[in-house]
């Protein structure tokens, strides 16, 4: 480890900070901007979805449960399942699979 | 007199936010133990998690960010990571800048700000007439304890619950993600393109030779390109429903 980890969350946590505070006190206007507020909205699908895949199916003991997890996850999400419901299935997939793959 | 009658509705404000916030703070508790799992992973110790949680008080950005702090990254890459995944609270803190009483103290924003979540910005922006900070106190106040020890949990259930659990609950926060991005696709099309880009493009990232880039650094390029090629193509139609 180069890095300081309390280093790393004063500066994740003063950006965190600053990106809220900043328009409230300083800007206080609306966002007109259609272009900004579209970007805006889909900047949690794109960041989310990055973070998802493939980093899922590499976090478990074999890709094999991973997927597993995955197409189980976005089945439930699919089908409106709550987000504890489909979080709790994903984690008894890889649970269930890595057992069986290890009898 | 007159300071008595304030002090009770700061009161009673505060009450009703706590109230209106305990099934927020129930919730975020879970994710935040899952965040804790990958906490874990990235060498945190409980104390140091409780902290993260408490300061960022965001879930995709606190991933993304340890994305950075795992990889031993450089500084700058986790100011701009943290910056690109709460981009949207810029737009929930100046929609919440509109329900602020002009003659409340600005010290009060200040505070405010600090807790623009997803959950807690739909509760302030849903009260009826101007917003009462105590209000909002009263909600944030247990949403952030318990989304702070939520981590300090996850780190210390890493540390003892056998290797096998730990490995599938290290699934727990993609499978939140799952249900955050995956409902919203089978309405919208554009954001249903906006996933499948995503994945597609993150898992060629890593399976390219010629692409050497931290899981950040990924994180960063494909959300601006994916989210920027989106809002030229798709300009998101705003109905009344929406409260951004």
């Amino acid at each position: 480890m180069k890095h300081s980890i309390l280093l790393y969350i004063l500066i994740s946590g003063g950006v965190s900070y600053l990106i809220r505070v900043l328009p409230l006190t300083l800007i206080r206007k609306p966002i007109k901007s259609r272009l900004i507020r579209s970007f805006l909205y889909y900047v949690p699908y794109a960041t989310l979805a990055v973070m998802t895949f493939p980093a899922m199916v590499e976090s478990t003991g074999s890709p094999v449960s991973g997927y597993i997890a995955l197409l189980a996850g976005i089945y439930l999400a699919w089908k409106g399942r709550s987000l504890p419901f489909v979080a709790s299935v994903c984690c008894i997939a890889v649970l269930v699979t890595e057992l069986i793959m290890h009898i | 007199m007159k300071e008595k009658k304030k002090d009770f509705t700061v009161k009673a404000d505060w009450l009703r936010g706590m109230k209106d916030g305990m099934p927020i703070a129930l919730g975020y508790m879970a994710v935040s133990f899952s965040l804790g799992i990958v906490m874990k992973k990235a060498g945190m110790n409980p104390f140091e998690g409780f902290l993260f949680s408490l300061l960022n008080l965001a879930s995709a950005g606190e991933y993304a960010a340890l994305q950075v702090i795992a990889a031993d990254a450089a500084y700058l890459e986790i100011a701009i990571v943290t910056l690109v995944a709460n981009a949207r609270y810029l737009l929930m803190s100046t929609a919440l800048s509109q329900k602020f009483n002009p003659k409340t103290p600005l010290i009060h924003r200040f505070f405010v700000g600090y807790g623009i979540t997803d959950e807690l910005f739909g509760l302030g922006i849903g009260e009826a007439g101007w917003l009462s900070p105590w209000y909002y106190y009263g909600a944030l106040g247990i949403s952030a304890l318990f989304w702070a020890l939520g981590s300090a949990g996850g780190i210390i259930a890493g540390n003892i619950l056998p290797a096998r659990i730990v490995q599938a609950l290290s699934v727990a926060l993609f499978g939140m993600f799952l249900a955050i991005i995956i409902p919203p696709a089978k309405h919208d099309k554009a954001v249903a393109a906006v996933v499948i880009c995503g994945f597609a493009l993150s898992f060629l990232f890593d399976r390219l030779p010629f692409i050497h880039v931290s899981s950040g650094t990924k994180t960063i390029i494909l959300t601006i390109l994916i989210a920027g090629i989106a809002s030229v193509i798709a300009p998101h139609e705003e109905t009344g429903g929406d409260q951004a």
